[in-house]
């Protein structure tokens, strides 16, 4: 593997914002989740779970609920009052409509997503019809005081159940009245508590299911408003509810953290007497489950520490494999750093500002495994903080370090760094051009001259940076046969020849920086692309896709390389395959031009392609084995990957030179510190 | 707070009770203590003498008015338990295990046996009982159900109707559908949990629905559902218990679920929810078994300790030694763990346990929990002394406690709490023993590993109310050896401390060391002083087997004797002293006198296992014992507690006799009318308990007798299904036939001879014994072991020897 010298950073601050809803398009492979600093992100199922796209939040635009309509078309209401529709492939709001009842709580869509129902804080429960390029006010239905938390239609459109609280009514919609209400603590003597109806959903059967806050999951029958079964599951309130599309088990989410599966099981083999029975307790989050969702083959959580965390029922697997893993999800799938090689710099990118950082350097050495002590300090250098409500979508600094560059929703700023001494100035390069905003990705050319511009319909925008700080806008790539999405991942060679270019349709094109013309198209293929980086000697491009596939493409001959193909047919490793993280970001050592470097969230690895690859018998983590052997035998035991787990969760890994390594790690228990305290619950023995 | 559910506890008599079963007819239900009774009778009444069937009525199963049970010798029994009376025996021929029997299966049973061939592997097999007529038959018809399934009874469990069957072991789970015949298996990962200890320890089937529960060994119960599918099933999770849930049982409708474990908690779970439950806890000991009665008004618990019934084990093993209390006559010795209990021989029941250590008992395995190590009564029983230890690794924490006995409340009341009163274990402790009422005498002595003897006494506290309290009035020790026991003369006035090999006579008003004596080898194990007559000696046992006694006027050596003692108990009634021998693998029994060192009575090989402790217990009233052999037991009976906690004692007379005979006999006896037959029936009886007594028949357990098994069945047996009398008659003529051999007679007869021969050889050595005091060298004495067993050609050799003079020896 080689030895190098560790830069290992923990102090970059990222606290993930808290998941708040989440919602499955029907019918379809698609997971709309939102956080509570408003960004809403898009997780593929067939792309094994890979975060497709994100939009980043907005001060002013709070989600409180997310629904698919229309196919897929992405709807998002929250307490502005606003229902916005997400522009998926140029990833920012499009257009938002006013609900005219106050802070909106919860949105549902009919069954076919023609209608969207949403309730207000004035207890109304309005009616929007799903329209080509918008939404369209139907209809307000019986208003009453309370406002909605939630929503369900029943699957024949007939009816909507609403829930508020200490009651839920069911409301007709071809009529506009309510056709019951059903006081739900009536059966609960003195209380003087208000009962609040966290979630709702309405079966086909009839039968109502509501979650609320003393802990109960309740099934309410339709037609007579009475109590049919009800299940306490916690002592705190019972926050979300999800149903199976086959309404045949729910799954509800807790403010403790746990999460609880009920089933409809048959009392008796064979006979027709269902009932509805809790079975599998999760706990997989220390705080709120706030949102959760029901896959046909998973349960899907996510709470207020910001996890979501995907668990498949083994009973709908076929087999054990990569689908069958219980995956937790708390960083986002693509980097949020990034890595000024020559001037050794960090830039971490926040919601809302950026922090730039020079590494601590140390003038000892030492043998494997040991830390030398540091003789400079790290050094926090520049805050920036991004003005307005906006969130920043992407940002870069330059390998130089003399550059810095970030993007939001609806501007796009460059700084000219510079350093005196100990003294840093910074300067904002006045007069940018008009570029077509959001940039989705940023990329510096590694001579710092010019810099790459990701921006929507496939574009690639390249910008010359001119001493002493201005900037100029060359040229713009696109691809030839044009696309309606946005780029999200860049890579450019360094010679300054090729830049590669991913769309949100997987493409990937590769531009000649030369003639700025497009050079090729690299063979589609059916996944999403997580990484990928243009090695600087051979100019091959290195692609990670999100089914832990790595496939290299000679851009000057057009192809992919042998050893690309030697992969293909021999197959990478179960083991490999199985992970539940992907590749984010790829490097290369220019001292060993056979060595990728990769790393996701639970591993770095050295890639050598000048080693055979492992078989599914060899022991993929060998490294720990490989140490015990004698050189002779560890010769024979030698496979081209080479993993290191010492560091996790790892969010970035870069090659600052040959023998040094930067490690930026995010530590979970920091992460929990931050967090507001969680529920306290007695533990036996304590 | 009320429960909805009535709960009785009973514990079995016995430990034959592998389950509680419930029997159909009602009116059982409200006497079920009678039913067990009966049941022990049947039990004991089928075991064949000599036969070795330790564990005769492994499980039963109840079917309307009739009981199916199983043994290991490989018998199924079919009783009509109404009558307590065998109707068909099925042999089976291997081991039986467990025997479940299902309405649903009329002609069949199911038991657990161990599979051939393959050691600690069982399966569970159906045998076909043919309708054949006949009491004894065979049932050879066995079919396999399941393979690789746990011997306990608890791990078989048979779903609603009878329609499948369900049996865990360790981290498997098998269910069995009987009509699709289809076997599904699961498994819970064994490394799931951090302690790793999720294995199955039972199973209970719901009895309406499709639902298993199963209880683990980490406090877990799981509700299995829809396991007719191999891929679909589900389980859910009820956790309250923090230790291996024991049993769990379903109620009548299968609406809650009751469970119960080491924390003598029953827990009710309502609607197989987590939140809806409901407990009936501080059910005195731990739970084994929980069974509900067919109509659901009851359950009933079975707890691993059968205090409840009747009480003579120990479950924590006894430390703190057989004592009687002077005022109440029981026995007093360690009960439920930090308690004493008070166990009355005369009606063989606990009278009451008395919560010594008065902490929560907490049910934690590898936890230190404080226990009682040490108990002694003063002699009006007005005053208990309790010592309790709780052993750490660093140091022991421990604790005296000074009990008075309250006549209002008439129970003890802690009067003085001593912490640490020694620095180190507790060896021994004892109270001046004089009966005089003047509390002022009264003093305490505890000796302890630290290497010191205290003396406690009472002072008057200076509150206006007079109270008293205890503290410690004078520390002694020895050469800085360890304090091992101590013990007061019967006036008080001396006191005898042994430190290691050394013992130290003390003056109990001066506290002056008066002498010592020595007699090495050996450390010393026992010291008592002689009463009465015999007040002028203290006798001694070391752990090299000797057995000296010296005189206190003279402080000589009196005389010694070879001999293993290792309980050495004087009688406070009489000056003898009975001492316990352990040889290889026999107990011996020696009562002597103090002064003179040759018993007065051996009883050789009584128990094949070490006696731990013994104890006198005075006769409410002197017993009227013609043998003079037996004379030592005319006021105070002695008890034997041995390692496995059963508790021995000496008798002349047979148990039948002693006992009060409430729930040993049968109903037919006692209601047998005079007839010329019954006449005839008495007659022998009385003859065969003449016998014994002629014969005296020394040892009696506590086991009954037995009977002709012929007669007795032929007595117990209702009219209509006995056999033709033509079968039976000769059988019940051939029983009152006197046999010609009686080999027990034989054996008695020897053993008088024996002794006799003892007298002889004894007599000799008494006088050998005064020469060589003379001489000043060890006397040697050879009391028994070696004697006896030596032929008499060469006793003589060896007397000849013995006289001759070995003076010389001295020289060098």
């Amino acid at each position: 593997m080689g030895e190098f010298e560790v830069h290992r950073v923990r102090f970059f601050g990222l606290v993930p914002a808290g998941v708040r809803c989440l919602a499955c398009q029907p019918r379809g492979t698609r997971l709309a989740l939102a956080r509570t600093d408003g960004a809403v992100e898009v997780y593929s199922f067939a792309a094994n779970y890979f975060q497709e796209k994100v939009i980043p939040g907005h001060d002013s635009r709070s989600v409180e609920a997310l629904c698919w309509a229309a196919g897929d078309r992405l709807f998002g209401a929250g307490l502005n009052g606003e229902v916005t529709e997400y522009d998926l492939a140029r990833l920012c709001a499009a257009r938002s409509v006013d609900g005219c009842g106050g802070p909106i709580w919860s949105m549902a869509a009919n069954s076919n997503g023609t209608q969207l129902a949403i309730g207000c804080e004035d207890g109304s429960v309005k009616l929007f019809q799903v329209v080509p390029g918008g939404i369209e006010f139907e209809r307000n239905l019986d208003r009453r005081k309370g406002r909605i938390l939630c929503l369900s239609w029943h699957p024949s459109d007939t009816h909507i159940a609403a829930g508020s609280i200490d009651i839920l009514r069911v409301i007709d919609v071809s009529s506009g009245q309510t056709v019951q209400r059903i006081m739900v603590n009536y059966h609960v003597q003195k209380v003087k508590r208000e009962c609040v109806v966290w979630s709702i959903a309405f079966l086909s059967s009839g039968t109502i299911v509501t979650s609320d806050s003393f802990g109960r999951v309740q099934f309410w029958d339709r037609e007579r408003g009475t109590l049919v079964e009800s299940h306490t599951v916690s002592t705190s309130a019972v926050l979300s509810l999800a149903v199976s599309e086959e309404e045949d088990s729910i799954i509800v989410g807790t403010s403790t953290g746990a999460t609880y599966q009920f089933q409809l099981l048959p009392v008796k083999a064979g006979s027709l007497e269902k009932r509805w029975v809790r079975t599998k307790p999760f706990q997989y989050h220390t705080h709120d489950v706030r949102a959760v969702a029901h896959s046909s083959t998973a349960l899907i959580s996510g709470g207020l520490d910001a996890q979501l965390v995907i668990r498949p029922l083994m009973e709908k697997m076929q087999k054990k494999g990569y689908d069958a893993a219980l995956r937790k999800f708390t960083f986002p799938h693509r980097r949020l750093v990034s890595c000024a090689r020559k001037a050794r710099l960090l830039l971490f990118q926040f919601s809302q500002h950026l922090e730039l950082w020079r590494l601590g350097s140390t003038d000892e050495t030492g043998k494997d495994g040991e830390v030398l002590p540091l003789c400079r300090m790290p050094e926090h250098l520049v805050q920036l903080k991004s003005k307005g409500p906006e969130h920043i979508y992407c940002s870069c600094v330059s390998p130089c370090g003399s550059w810095v560059a970030y993007s939001t929703a609806s501007r796009f700023h460059l700084y000219r760094v510079q350093y005196e001494g100990n003294s840093v100035s910074i300067k904002k390069v006045p007069k940018m051009p008009k570029l077509l905003l959001p940039a989705y990705q940023l990329q510096f050319s590694s001579d710092s001259s010019s810099l790459f511009v990701a921006s929507a319909r496939g574009a690639v925008h390249v910008l010359q940076l001119l001493e002493p700080g201005g900037c100029k806008h060359q040229h713009t790539l696109r691809p030839p046969s044009g696309s309606p999405e946005a780029v999200y991942l860049l890579a450019s060679s360094a010679d300054g020849h090729w830049v590669a270019a991913v769309s949100g349709d997987w493409a990937i094109h590769i531009y000649n920086l030369k003639c700025f013309k497009h050079h090729c198209l690299v063979p589609t293929y059916s996944c999403a692309v997580t990484a990928l980086a243009i090695h600087p000697v051979t100019n091959n491009l290195v692609i990670a896709y999100s089914d832990q596939q790595l496939f290299e493409f000679s851009i000057p001959e057009k192809q992919y390389t042998a050893w690309s193909r030697t992969v293909q047919s021999c197959g990478l490793h179960r083991v490999w395959l199985e992970r539940d993280s992907p590749i984010t970001h790829i490097t290369f050592n220019p001292k060993n031009p056979s060595h990728i470097l990769l790393h996701d969230i639970y591993m770095f690895c050295v890639l050598d392609k000048s080693l055979p690859l492992p078989d599914n018998s060899a022991l993929l983590m060998n490294q720990g084995t490989l140490k015990q052997l004698p050189e002779t035998a560890r010769k024979r035991q030698l496979h081209a990957f080479k993993i290191c787990k010492k560091f996790q969760p790892l969010l970035f890994a870069d090659l600052l030179d040959e023998n040094c390594l930067v490690m930026v790690e995010r530590p979970i228990m920091d992460i929990k510190t931050q967090l507001p305290l969680p529920i306290q619950q007695k533990k036996f023995g304590t | 707070r009320q429960y909805a559910f009535p709960v009785h506890c009973h514990s079995c008599a016995g430990s034959q009770f592998a389950r509680v079963f419930w029997c159909l007819s009602k009116n059982y239900l409200a006497s079920k203590q009678e039913l067990f009774a009966k049941m022990d009778d049947i039990c004991m009444s089928s075991e064949k003498p000599g036969a070795n069937v330790s564990r005769c009525l492994r499980n039963g199963y109840v079917h309307a008015l009739l009981l199916y049970s199983s043994s290991l010798d490989g018998s199924i029994k079919l009783w009509d338990f109404m009558d307590g009376i065998p109707i068909k025996t099925f042999t089976v021929g291997s081991k039986l295990l467990a025997l479940y029997a299902l309405a649903s299966f009329e002609d069949s049973v199911f038991v657990v046996i161990p599979k051939s061939g393959e050691r600690d592997t069982f399966q569970l097999v159906s045998v076909k009982l043919t309708k054949a007529a006949g009491q004894d038959l065979e049932a050879k018809e066995l079919s396999v159900v399941l393979d690789g399934v746990d011997a306990s009874p608890k791990c078989i469990a048979f779903g609603r109707e009878g329609e499948y069957v369900a049996s865990v072991k360790e981290v498997n789970l098998q269910v069995y559908f009987f009509k699709r015949k289809q076997l599904n298996r699961f498994s819970v990962s064994a490394m799931k949990t951090k302690s790793g200890k999720n294995h199955f320890m039972c199973i209970a089937c719901h009895p309406t629905e499709d639902c298993i529960a199963t209880g683990h060994a980490d406090g877990k119960i799981r509700l299995w559902r829809n396991f007719h599918h191999k891929k679909e099933y589900t389980f859910s999770t009820l956790h309250w218990h923090h230790d291996t849930v024991m049993d769990l049982a379903f109620s009548l409708q299968g609406s809650s679920l009751l469970s119960g474990g080491v924390e003598s908690v029953i827990v009710l779970w309502r609607n197989e929810s987590e939140r809806q439950r409901d407990f009936l806890p501080r059910l005195g000991s731990a739970i084994e078994y929980i069974s509900v009665s067919p109509d659901g008004t009851l359950c009933c618990t079975l707890h691993t300790d059968n205090s409840k019934a009747e009480c003579v084990t120990s479950h924590l093993g006894s430390f703190t030694g057989l004592v009687v209390d002077p005022r109440t006559k029981a026995l007093v010795l360690n009960g439920e763990p930090g308690h004493l209990q008070f166990y009355c021989l005369q009606s063989d029941q606990q009278l009451f346990s008395l919560d010594i250590v008065q902490r929560q008992y907490i049910h934690q395995a590898g936890l230190n929990q404080t226990d009682l190590v040490k108990v002694a009564f003063s002699a009006q029983g007005e005053w208990l002394a309790t010592v309790e230890e709780r052993e750490e690794v660093t140091d022991p924490e421990l604790q005296l406690k000074l009990w008075f006995y309250d006549e209002e409340t008439q129970s003890f009341k802690l009067n003085t709490r001593i912490s640490m009163p020694h620095e180190d274990h507790i060896t021994d402790m004892c109270f001046r023993d004089i009966d005089e009422v003047e509390d002022e005498s009264l003093i305490l002595v505890t000796t302890g590993s630290d290497c010191v003897f205290k003396v406690w006494v009472m002072v008057e506290d200076t509150d206006p109310e007079g109270n008293v309290s205890w503290s410690c009035d004078f520390v002694g020790s020895y050469h800085n050896y360890q304090a091992t026991n101590c013990c007061f003369s019967e006036d008080g006035s001396l006191l005898a401390v042994s430190f290691e090999e050394t013992v130290t006579v003390w003056d109990s008003v001066t506290w002056d060391l008066k002498c010592t004596f020595c007699y090495s080898p050996g450390k010393i194990r026992n010291i008592c002083f002689g009463r009465l007559t015999c007040s002028k000696y203290l006798i001694g046992a070391t752990d090299h087997g000797f057995l000296c006694c010296w005189n206190l006027l003279t402080c000589a050596l009196e005389w010694s004797a070879y001999l293993n003692v290792v309980v050495l108990q004087p009688d406070p009634l009489s000056e003898h002293i009975a001492a316990i021998s352990w040889l290889s693998k026999d107990s011996s029994l020696f009562v002597f006198k103090p002064n003179e060192p040759r018993p007065i009575y051996i009883q050789r090989n009584f128990c094949k296992e070490k006696i731990q402790l013994a104890v006198f217990v005075p006769r409410e009233e002197p017993e009227t014992i013609g043998s003079a052999k037996y004379l030592w037991l005319r006021r105070s009976q002695l008890f034997f507690l041995t390692a496995t906690q059963e508790l021995i004692t000496l008798s002349t007379k047979s148990l039948e006799e002693r006992l009060t005979p409430s729930s040993k006999q049968l109903a037919v006896e006692e209601s047998l009318p005079v007839t010329p037959f019954s006449l005839l029936l008495g007659k022998h009886r009385r003859h065969q308990s003449q016998e014994d007594i002629d014969l005296g028949k020394l040892v009696v357990r506590n086991k009954p007798e037995q009977d002709s098994p012929a007669v007795k069945e032929l007595l117990h047996t209702p009219a209509h299904v006995l056999p033709s009398a033509s079968f039976l008659c000769p059988v019940f003529i051939n029983s009152l036939l006197i046999s010609k051999e009686n080999p027990s007679a034989e054996e008695v007869a020897d053993e008088v001879e024996m002794e006799s021969e003892k007298t002889e050889a004894d007599s000799d050595e008494e006088r050998d014994v005064t020469e060589m005091e003379q001489e000043d060298t060890s006397p040697v004495e050879l009391l028994g072991e070696i004697t006896c067993k030596l032929s008499k050609s060469q006793e003589k050799e060896l007397r000849k020897l013995r006289k001759m003079d070995y003076s010389w020896i001295s020289a060098f």
